[in-house]
């Protein structure tokens, strides 16, 4: 079994990879898978806190699982409703690149 | 076990880099796939079974599938004929994420460097022992527990709704508003993509049939 730190680094990579893809890439599909990998990494994070957190009853803390069981449902809504605004999207505008979409730069 | 650990980590790290370095849509949902079987690897390590078989389900199966559809739908072969990215972007996106990296190396010396004490399947089995049972009729997570397996799912399941009675060591404020809330939130959003996907009626052609 790896160490709390060690978890925590993995989920902390994950996450600067994924912050890394939100800023370099320009399609607007792959950013948002980016986002996606930034929420997977913060619930490793809960689930490595809560494994490590035995306390007294030597059962992990399973009040930080049940926070990445709503973590993973409000991401299924966030990309149901995420996905359906870039279809509405690329209908009227005919792109998914990011540097094309310029009529809210002020 | 630390083996396990480092592979399945690479695992989720590489395809983590693959999805921002390849170039095809396509490629980047596969690797992504990659990444997440890995990372529900890892949550199985942790022992949360549950956390991890729902992230393959929903992650790794349900979200997955419907962002492959969606690049397929849109066709975006054209798109990828672009040059290459303005290099300030390239820059802010390598130098910030690093930066976070160092913040992290500087914080993470603070936290315990030592590897989980084992679960105390067989102690915390006395914790959920009901004297107004039978022996035999005790519940499943004490008779799990008794066998040494972790009922990781009924566990979650008494933690998200809450117990009755003080035979139990669990502490859990009770789930049973959030979930409510979270059911109010898929209706919102499943009628919130019907919404988005609807047609405009007076974008529609002059002689449709209303």
């Amino acid at each position: 079994m790896a160490s709390l730190q060690e978890y925590l680094f993995i989920s902390g990579l994950l996450f600067a990879i994924g912050l890394a893809g939100v800023l370099v890439r320009r399609n607007i599909i792959v950013i948002f898978m980016c986002l996606e990998l930034m929420l997977s990494s913060a619930n490793l994070t809960l689930v490595a806190f809560s494994r490590f957190n035995t306390g007294t009853s030597g059962l992990p803390d399973y009040n930080g699982q049940v926070l990445v069981f709503f973590i993973i449902t409000v991401a299924a809504a966030e990309v149901a409703v995420g996905l359906a605004i870039i279809v509405a999207l690329y209908r009227a505008r005919q792109t998914v690149n990011v540097e094309d979409l310029t009529s809210m730069k002020g | 076990m630390p083996f396990f650990f480092y592979a399945f980590a690479a695992i989720a790290v590489i395809g983590a880099i693959c999805l921002i370095c390849f170039r095809n849509p396509v490629n980047s949902a596969i690797s992504m796939v990659a990444s997440f079987l890995g990372l529900a690897a890892l949550f199985i390590g942790l022992n949360a079974y549950f956390v991890g078989i729902i992230q393959i389900l929903v992650y790794a199966g349900a979200i997955m599938v419907l962002f492959l559809f969606i690049i397929m739908l849109l066709d975006l072969k054209a798109v990828e004929r672009r040059q290459r990215a303005n290099p300030l972007f390239l820059l802010g996106g390598i130098v910030i994420p690093l930066i976070f990296i160092i913040q992290l190396c500087a914080i993470l010396p603070q936290v315990p460097n030592q590897d989980s004490e084992p679960l105390a399947l067989k102690e915390a089995a006395k914790d959920f022992y009901d004297k107004d049972r039978k022996p035999g009729e005790q519940s499943e997570i004490h008779q799990s527990l008794e066998k040494g397996s972790l009922p990781d799912v009924h566990l979650v399941g008494l933690t998200m709704f809450g117990h009755k009675g003080d035979n139990s060591t669990i502490k859990t404020p009770g789930y049973n508003f959030p979930l409510q809330i979270i059911g109010v939130l898929l209706l919102v959003a499943t009628v919130g993509v019907v919404a988005l996907s609807l047609k405009k009626r007076d974008s529609l052609p002059e002689n449709s049939e209303h």
